[in-house]
């Protein structure tokens, strides 16, 4: 398929391609067994600047959109999700300062961001708050020039690892959502600390943990846009990242895919190989259409939102919906074309598979993007009338 | 520090067929590649120059299209690049290579270091860089597998040998060829590759470099390539064939009636 690309999108798919290939391959089964954070390849990342893809030229990014970073994360995760959600994450902790973060912030952390000289990470879950965002706890008090913060953070990708986060604390409980803001925290601030390290099911080689909150102290000029702000700071920071969601979905079907028709090709059995049998070919088949599929809804999405469009909350939901739902079921499918084989941890579809049920729980469950959808189209047959 | 890297453009080995009758390379409808030891040449320039500062020079002598491999060369990290092309280079051998290479980096300018690939993959000779340096008159290590130390106008280094390694100190400037243990290169970046788009290329031919028109191209070439053949088997062989069960069982067969297992 033929997504006509500029020059500079194909740069960005190559380079991304290449380090997927070269140095992302030959170690994805080690990090994964060890449950290894992915340093000196979000090194070999940041040297070939990818962090810096959908960051604004005048913050030493390359001035690309939501497009050009599906691009790139979309080849990573073609080659491993646990070192593509490390990459990705570090944009979803930009993004409330790209999209909300006054000039000074913006000219203090997005160059460090985009060089991937540091990394950055986003929290909002705590244990009494997934889905129903609305029920955090995590507090944050003006005293003088600082705010206070307390509470714990749970399930946070990158914690630990990175250095800049954009954290969503109440300021005010009493007004409710509207009582919410974002802050930026910064690895070392006082009474900033990391609790434990989950040990998790795939995307083994990211990091996910707790951030822990007591009495922190940051000066008050970490707020993110005003106080009040958290929860509109945080959906709209979704709605720019889910494509990025749907493109490692993408990328890692297209993994997954691959895998398989190569398998099916030269294993042999009944005197043929197997892709030779329909059964085994119209699988492939289904699962090459999911894929493409996928990638046109994800592409179509992030350039909407590119476009400037104002309100792209149900385009972005969709992408992530279907896009993880169609890897969840390429990946199980990958395993049952090699059989056996595909059971096995010598060959890299097991843990394709363990991987992709992330891609329907983070950034929100694909149940409440099907909520969000839902709304959407009630919204729009309102406006209808 | 200026590092002064020489590469060239080769046939991807990995797609390429031999001319039954000729028994040369088929090049037609091959990729170009960057001589694949001469990428950790062009590593170790850059590493060197993250760690020093100054720039990494490309150049290389080829037909016009091989301005791509300079192109190349730039979006890792490259600073500079040179073309040497001019019809009359054509058919040169290592000797004229060689010169014609030491001409173009006197052109170049003063240098601190010169870096090579080991050897081109399609020649194979490991000529071409000491060449250089026997033109320039500058000492070289050939199979370098490790920089220990800059400074002070020295150069310490490894050189891998069969049986472990030499460890030799030398006088800068100097040239250096590298095996590829050296190092492991690193992927092209978003800025090099937009730099690469645009930056000018020089391109110098005999003029420019002033060269001797007798001693560059084939004119200039000592050695003429007479013939092209398989060399021939020296040891009796013995093919044995069937499906693989088969092969083995035969393979038993013999290796036991040779009393070479029981
Ligand atoms: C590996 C990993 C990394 C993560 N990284 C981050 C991160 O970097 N930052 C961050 O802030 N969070 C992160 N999260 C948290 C993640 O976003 C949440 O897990 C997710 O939003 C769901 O919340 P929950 O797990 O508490 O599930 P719950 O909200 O408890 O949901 C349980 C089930 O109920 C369903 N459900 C809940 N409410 C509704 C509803 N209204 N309608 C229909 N169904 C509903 C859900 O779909 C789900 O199936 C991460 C999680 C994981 C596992």
């Amino acid at each position: 398929m033929n997504y006509f690309l500029s020059e500079e999108q194909q740069m960005i798919k190559e380079i991304a391609q290449k380090i997927a290939d070269e140095k992302i391959k030959p170690v994805r089964a080690e990090l994964d067994e060890k449950e290894e954070f992915p340093r000196d390849l979000l090194k070999v990342i940041a040297q070939s600047d990818l962090f810096g893809v959908c960051i604004p030229q005048e913050y030493g990014g390359f001035g690309g959109g939501s497009f050009e970073n599906c691009l790139a994360v979309e080849e990573l995760s073609r080659a491993c999700l646990g070192v593509s959600t490390s990459f990705a994450a570090s944009g979803l902790g930009a993004y409330p300062i790209l999209l909300y973060g006054n000039e000074e912030q913006k000219k203090t952390y997005l160059p460090e961001i985009a060089s991937g000289r540091k990394l950055a990470a986003f929290a909002l879950t705590e244990s009494t708050a997934g889905s129903d965002a609305g029920g955090i706890m995590t507090s944050a008090e003006l005293k003088g020039n600082e705010y206070v913060l307390n509470g714990t953070k749970q399930w946070i990708t990158n914690a630990g690892e990175a250095d800049i986060y954009s954290v969503i604390a109440m300021t005010d409980r009493n007004k409710g959502a509207r009582g919410a803001s974002a802050f930026i925290v910064e690895k070392g601030d006082p009474g900033f600390n990391f609790g434990k390290k989950e040990s998790k099911m795939g995307i083994r080689a990211s990091a996910t943990g707790e951030l822990i909150f007591n009495q922190c102290r940051i000066p008050k000029d970490r707020i993110i846009a005003r106080e009040g702000m958290g929860f509109i700071v945080a959906m709209k920071t979704f709605d720019q990242s889910r494509p990025g969601v749907g493109a490692q979905a993408v990328g890692l079907a297209q993994g997954a895919l691959d895998e398989a028709v190569s398998f099916a090709r030269t294993r042999i059995q009944f005197g043929k190989p197997i892709i030779t049998f329909q059964a085994v070919q119209h699988m492939l088949a289904d699962m090459a259409t999911l894929t493409e599929a996928a990638r046109a809804l994800v592409y179509a999405a992030a350039r909407f939102v590119d476009s400037g469009a104002k309100d792209f909350s149900k385009a972005s939901a969709m992408a992530k919906v279907f896009a993880s739902d169609a890897a969840m079921k390429v990946t199980t499918d990958a395993v049952q074309v090699l059989g056996g084989t595909g059971y096995m941890r010598d060959y890299p579809v097991e843990k394709m598979m363990r991987d992709a049920k992330i891609l329907q729980i983070y950034e929100g469950t694909n149940q409440v993007q099907r909520n969000i959808i839902g709304q959407e189209l009630n919204k729009e047959g309102g406006r209808k009338k | 520090m200026h590092i002064i890297v020489c590469i060239k453009q080769v046939p991807d080995t990995k797609q390429v067929r031999l001319d039954e009758k000729t028994h040369t390379l088929i090049r037609e409808g091959v990729e170009s590649i960057i001589n694949p030891y001469d990428m950790y040449a062009l590593e170790e320039g850059l590493r060197i120059k993250d760690r020093f500062g100054g720039k990494v020079t490309v150049c290389t002598m080829g037909p016009p299209q091989a301005e791509s491999s300079l192109r190349e060369a730039i979006s890792y990290g490259a600073d500079e690049a040179v073309l040497l092309s001019d019809r009359a280079f054509a058919g040169a051998d290592t000797w004229a290579t060689s010169y014609t290479l030491a001409k173009g980096i006197e052109k170049i300018g003063p240098f601190d270091l010169i870096l090579c690939g080991k050897q081109a993959v399609d020649g194979d000779t490991a000529q071409v860089g000491p060449g250089i340096a026997e033109r320039l008159a500058i000492p070289y290590v050939t199979w370098v597998r490790k920089i220990e130390e800059i400074g002070d106008g020295l150069i310490r280094v490894q050189r891998l040998m069969d049986d472990g390694y030499d460890r030799l100190e030398t006088t800068l400037p100097a040239l250096l060829t590298v095996v590829k243990e050296i190092n492991e290169p690193r992927v092209p970046s978003l800025k090099g590759k937009m730099r690469a788009k645009s930056q000018k290329i020089g391109v110098y031919g005999t003029k420019e470099l002033e060269a001797d028109p007798e001693r560059v191209g084939l004119q200039g070439s000592a050695t003429q390539v007479i013939k092209v053949f398989p060399p021939p088997r020296l040891k009796e062989r013995e093919w044995i064939e069937g499906t693989p069960v088969e092969q083995v069982g035969q393979l038993l067969g013999k290796l036991t009636k040779l009393k070479l297992i029981i």
